[in-house]
């Protein structure tokens, strides 16, 4: 049984895996402690975020402030925490946004032979544009807000979804199982639950934690351009932007949120990059 | 159809259970061209009996079981399954029909989802048969793994923790757990061991004796349908060459290719050799059957007259039929 491994043993032996794996060992550390931030901002931060202190503006990294205070003395370490919870919750509902419309769009794409054509033709031409551009042009068109913003870029990165599980959707089709349950009479919407979706986990899975890095750098760049959330909520992206005018005489309080994005980024994708070898079957063998 | 009623072979009742007419299947290949599948099969099977459908690979045997349950829609031909025209149902009387007929896969590891424990993949089955959640269900699931030799416990296990053997001795349990009337096995057991292959196949006979089963067996491997069955349907490029009783067929094949693949069949007994005919090259392709008889590009015996007319499947009495222009009534080879 051991040469004949399927996809649940090999489920089994991911986390095992992932840890055998240096970068994917670093990117796991490195996201749990900017999660972990996020989620206790309230009880690690130093400062309130909004504090204001116009005496101690501008002030360099100091023990007092460890990242420094931005141009309206407010501490930096604690506005970067802060906006960590946003751009990370961002981040994690444009998964969801494009997840829900990515697998419904390649299930039935892929289920159904005669919406292929259409829905393929769909999603090539949403990939065919520069996925911030495409964002800009959708939130110019829905209004700034991190509401619209979610949305925007949940339609943008959809289509990555889409192509995965319209791929995979394929293979299942044709595989015995799903005849067996069609031989039985099971209702096709069942099937597509029961014996199509539940055996989609993992590829979606590979796809939304580089959909989730992509989305933290893309809501930094549309905060930064000024389509964003408001610029009064702490983003990373609008705390760059603030701290652009700044950049000669106080470079600080563009380069921390600037280094949280990058580690933050970096440690999602060098999970994806993991996850996606453990998880294709061509590639594991050589675990 | 020029065919005859099926004669009585040993005791075949007098009503078949499934009477099949012109069964045609094509599939359509890019640039318009036709894939012809399937042309013009007509099976009968009694009640209680197993009928084996041979040929190698790209004969059509699979898609003919595929048909027969509605998995591929057909092109044409008939099928009465206890009187009712089974080709004639809407979508929804088919779902309710499906019930009655089911299928035995080949792949033991792609026919369970491995998402699912074995008492869920029983549970959908006795779905249809309206057993609701609850005690009745987990009896009857228990009831059925015994029937095909598991026990119990193994409900709670998935897939994966499974040999391919016990295996298909799950998708057996989950066929009958319907009580169809009809089953097709598509190669139940060519992905098995031959010592598991052996178990499976008594499996099957104690379930055909015990329940009553009637079966449409499918396999490229003669041994395996020589063993298991009472009829023999050999099909070669989409239509039958040769139907008979299994010992007829397999003591004294008739027609030239059904020759040539029980001379293939290899013979437990090294003193006894057969004389070897050999079959060269590779079965044409359907997209492009060859004219006449679609087996004549191959045929050792083949005259220039097989290319012009398809040899009609001919009663040669002893309830035998051939489809070859070179065998006269009474099986004689002219």
């Amino acid at each position: 049984m051991a040469a004949t491994s399927t996809s649940m043993d090999a489920e089994r032996g991911i986390l095992a895996g992932l840890l055998r794996r240096p970068p994917a060992v670093a990117g796991l550390v490195v996201l749990v402690v900017i999660v972990a931030l996020a989620i206790f901002a309230s009880q690690v931060m130093p400062y309130p975020p909004g504090q204001l202190s116009i005496r101690s503006r501008l002030q360099g990294p100091s023990l007092l402030h460890l990242f420094g205070t931005d141009e309206f003395g407010r501490d930096v370490l604690s506005r970067t925490i802060h906006a960590g919870r946003i751009s990370l919750a961002v981040g994690g509902t444009v998964v969801v946004v494009s997840a829900l419309i990515g697998v419904t769009l390649g299930l039935f794409a892929g289920y159904f032979r005669r919406l292929d054509p259409p829905l393929s033709r769909l999603i090539d031409a949403m990939m065919a544009f520069p996925d911030i551009l495409l964002a800009i042009a959708l939130v110019a068109a829905l209004g700034p807000s991190a509401v619209n913003v979610v949305l925007a870029l949940g339609i943008v990165y959809a289509p990555r979804v889409a192509r995965v599980v319209r791929a995979s959707t394929l293979v299942i089709r044709e595989l015995a199982y799903v005849e067996a349950a069609r031989a039985l009479g099971v209702p096709t919407p069942v099937i597509l639950v029961r014996h199509v979706l539940r055996n989609l986990a993992s590829p979606v899975m590979v796809q939304g934690s580089f959909i989730f890095a992509n989305a933290i750098l893309a809501e930094a760049g549309l905060s930064f351009l000024g389509v964003g959330v408001s610029p009064d909520i702490p983003t990373w992206g609008t705390m760059i932007a603030m701290g652009r005018q700044f950049m000669d005489q106080a470079g600080w309080i563009m380069w921390f949120p600037g280094v949280a994005i990058i580690l933050s980024v970096m440690s999602l994708q060098l999970l994806g990059d993991a996850l996606r070898d453990l998880l294709d079957p061509r590639l594991s063998r050589t675990t | 159809m020029t065919i005859a009623v099926a004669r009585d072979v040993d005791q075949a009742p007098a009503t078949p259970l499934i009477e099949v007419r012109g069964l045609v299947k094509h599939f359509y290949a890019p640039g318009g061209r036709i894939v012809h599948a399937v042309e013009d099969v007509d099976l009968t099977i009694g009640r209680g009996r197993i009928v084996g459908l041979v040929g190698e690979s790209g004969s059509g045997k699979t898609t003919v079981g595929r048909t027969l349950l509605r998995l591929i829609e057909p092109t044409g031909g008939r099928m009465s399954f206890d009187g009712t025209d089974v080709f004639a149902l809407s979508a929804r009387e088919m779902r309710q029909w499906r019930r009655r007929m089911q299928i035995i896969f080949q792949d033991p590891f792609s026919s369970l989802n491995p998402r699912l424990t074995i008492r869920a993949i029983i549970a959908e089955a006795l779905d249809t048969r309206g057993y609701a959640k609850g005690r009745a269900r987990l009896d009857r699931t228990v009831e059925l793994l015994e029937l095909v030799g598991l026990s119990a416990d193994h409900a709670s296990r998935y897939p994966h923790e499974f040999s391919g053997g016990q295996r298909q001795r799950i998708g057996i349990a989950r066929a009958l757990a319907v009580e169809p009337d009809f089953i097709v096995a598509d190669e139940p057991v060519s992905a098995l061991d031959v010592s598991i292959q052996a178990q499976v196949l008594n499996l099957m006979e104690d379930l055909r004796r015990r329940l009553g089963l009637t079966m449409l067996f499918i396999s490229h491997d003669l041994s395996v349908i020589a063993y298991a069955c009472d009829e023999i349907v050999v099909m070669y490029l989409g239509r039958v060459m040769e139907r008979g009783s299994s010992r007829d067929v397999r003591i004294a094949p008739l027609h030239p290719y059904s020759q040539a693949l029980i001379a293939a069949a290899p013979v437990p007994d090294p003193s006894r050799r057969r004389v070897h005919v050999p079959l060269g090259g590779d079965i044409p392709s359907p997209i492009a059957p060859p004219s006449g008889c679609v087996f004549r590009t191959r045929c050792p015996k083949a005259l220039p007259a097989c290319a012009e007319t398809v040899p009609p499947l001919t009663d040669v009495g002893q309830g035998r039929f051939v489809a070859c222009l070179r065998v006269g009534a009474g099986g004689v080879s002219l």
